[in-house]
């Protein structure tokens, strides 16, 4: 294959891309498109975050107490060398933010991945096998379905606590935390991918895959899996919002990740207790970037889970 | 009908049952109870004689069950880090709680009903849009976040309502203290209810209005304007009442999960109920008041589940009769 045929081809990989019902969908709502511009742009800043910061919060060196509760650039006493201002410790608020949002996404996407991992697998189990262990699976699902994710994790991290220790916490904390997120999500996985396996599995190719002597595990994998997916994306795109929320908020009651390593929800914890004393930009600006963050999120699953269901298209 | 009650009930208590055997592992197995109970100087002979005592020696089955028995008596042994008997501890703290969630399901309810019915009946009407935009904004705004700015505007900046505690408070009947019967009690919970009930208002309008986009199309609606009604009649006395039946379910669902979110907004407002007990004894391993909390609650869920499934049974002839034609 010479290079124009392979540039032919890919131009028309993009133009079937750009003619596909969901990119159609997407650039028809400029909420979606503005939504989509903010998330690629907060993916692209805490990603580059170290690049992209004027300073680094956790190198002690460049931080001065001198340089404590400076206001943001704007104001009266404000610093040009702080756009935003700076905390308690003098560090820079805007920096600061950068790497938080990098904690709080990458525990959003740890913890959904998790959660989507457990859920799907036991979703499909559940739904392909059937009889007992569906309905033990099914069972705790229910009692889980109970409980509100903030209260799971909340009990995990307390139980966390007991069993490591408040040393060895710190340093497990950021995978402990996204465990309990992941835990208290995956119910949701596992309903859908059931319920769209308990359809599949009775269509032909299935079917026809164990007639041939396919063992399940790879039939599940193979051929159910690819079908069931569709529904799994929705869900996981909503559920990075709530997880971004909930490890927001467990930092914020102070069982989240230590304080060494700041998320959003723990930037706002330290600059709640600031908020009397005139220092109002410590919390709100943390909050306002986790809250943007949280929306734009939002919108896009909205946006895909009404572009994927194919009752309103 | 029975059949139905009774296998809800049944379902019930087996849940129950696997929560209790979870929280008396954690009690049981994480950290060692006794090491929290005596000093540093207990020798070892002590402590097995404490041990004894207290029957932690005794076969795990029969542990279980005396667990279940003291549960079941309210006794949840002592905390930790108060050294007071923990149903005293919660039986103090639960009026805090409950008065907070009931205002902000209250406030919930008396909001978002209004709204949805608006939103559903005038879908382009820039109040409407102003309406759900707000309620995007809600549901994507975490809930300390919320009470962090009501605080920053209203107390900070406004200095109109306080923001932490809940002001002076009256006993009433034996314990049950209440801070709704003073001014600075009621003014002290105005901040926290609309927080805690900020995301349940948007969550019902949301409710409340596809429901009633729904319901206004139907043929009975069609008819009652036919005959030529007044819209108001229409409106809320064949429309809203067909909307009902789901804002009851998903309201009753929610109350648990108020209770819930009470930890957040009580941590926020320093606001003195359970929640606020729990977070601290989630910090501190305080492994009694944890189990007990996680014992009561899913207690409430349960029985809050279990009295919106019945309601929902006795409300909505037409499961009735699919149930009983079974």
């Amino acid at each position: 294959m010479n290079s124009t045929e392979q540039a032919t081809e890919r131009q028309s990989a993009i133009r079937r891309l750009l003619d596909h019902d969901i990119t159609y969908s997407f650039f028809r709502s400029k909420v979606t498109v503005i939504a989509g511009i903010v998330t690629l742009i907060y993916f692209i800043a805490t990603l580059f975050a170290p690049i992209i910061a004027p300073y680094d919060p956790f190198d002690l060196s460049t931080v001065d107490l001198l340089d404590s509760q400076i206001p943001p650039a704007w104001m009266a006493n404000g610093d040009p060398r702080f756009v935003l201002g700076t905390d308690d410790q003098g560090r820079d608020l805007f920096s600061a933010i950068l790497y938080g949002s990098r904690v709080s996404i990458s525990v959003g996407f740890v913890s959904v991945a998790f959660a989507a991992t457990l859920g799907i697998f036991l979703g499909l189990v559940s739904g392909y096998f059937g009889g007992r262990i569906d309905a033990v699976i099914m069972r705790i699902a229910e009692v889980q379905l109970t409980f509100p994710a903030i209260l799971i994790a909340l009990l995990i991290d307390g139980v966390a606590r007991g069993v490591f220790g408040e040393l060895d916490r710190e340093q497990y904390a950021f995978w402990i935390l996204a465990f309990a997120i992941g835990l208290s999500f995956w119910v949701q996985y596992a309903r859908t991918v059931r319920a769209s396996t308990l359809v599949e599995k009775n269509k032909e190719y299935v079917q026809a895959a164990r007639v041939i002597g396919i063992p399940s595990l790879v039939i599940m994998v193979r051929h159910v899996l690819p079908n069931v997916l569709g529904p799994v994306l929705v869900i996981a795109t909503i559920n990075l919002a709530l997880a971004i929320v909930l490890e927001a908020t467990l930092s914020f009651l102070g069982v989240g990740v230590p304080a060494t390593q700041p998320s959003l929800g723990t930037l706002i914890r330290i600059g709640n207790n600031f908020l009397f004393s005139g220092e109002w930009w410590i919390a709100i600006f943390p909050g306002l970037v986790l809250a943007v963050l949280v929306l734009a999120v939002n919108l896009l699953g909205d946006w895909l889970r009404d572009a994927l269901n194919p009752k309103l298209r | 009908m029975i059949t139905f009650i009774l296998r809800r009930v049944m379902q019930a208590f087996v849940v129950m049952l696997v929560v209790a055997l979870l929280a008396f592992t954690m009690f049981r197995y994480v950290g060692d109870p006794i090491n929290q109970m005596v000093g540093v100087e207990t020798s070892a002979e002590q402590k097995e004689a404490l041990r004894d005592r207290l029957g932690l020696n005794d076969p795990i089955v029969e542990q279980f069950f005396h667990f279940i028995a003291d549960a079941a008596q309210f006794d949840f042994g002592v905390s930790y880090q108060f050294k007071q008997p923990v149903s005293e501890l919660i039986l103090t703290r639960m009026p805090a709680t409950l008065e907070l969630s009931l205002v902000s399901a209250f406030l919930a309810l008396a909001i978002g009903i209004p709204m949805g019915v608006y939103t559903g009946l005038k879908r382009e009407a820039w109040l409407s849009k102003i309406f759900l935009t707000v309620s995007l904004i809600g549901i994507s705004l975490p809930t300390f976040f919320i009470g962090i700015l009501l605080i920053f505007i209203f107390s900070v900046n406004l200095q109109w309502l306080p923001s932490f505690g809940r002001g002076e408070v009256v006993t009433l009947w034996g314990s049950w203290t209440t801070g709704l019967l003073t001014e600075s009690g009621l003014k002290a919970i105005i901040l926290p209810s609309i927080t805690l009930g900020l995301f349940q208002m948007t969550l019902i309008m949301r409710l409340v209005r596809a429901e009633m986009l729904e319901v206004i199309r139907t043929d009975y609606i069609k008819f009652a304007r036919a005959r030529g009604l007044p819209d108001r009649s229409v409106h809320f006395r064949h429309a809203l009442k067909n909307t009902l039946v789901p804002v009851i379910t998903i309201t009753g669902l929610q109350l648990g999960s108020i209770i819930a979110f009470a930890i957040i907004t009580e941590t926020v407002f320093q606001w003195p109920g359970m929640g606020l007990l729990f977070l601290q004894a989630v910090q501190n391993v305080d492994i009694p008041i944890m189990a007990a909390y996680l014992l009561l609650t899913a207690f409430l869920f349960i029985i809050i589940n279990l009295v919106v499934d019945i309601l929902y049974f006795v409300i909505d002839p037409r499961l009735r009769v699919e149930r009983s034609g079974l």
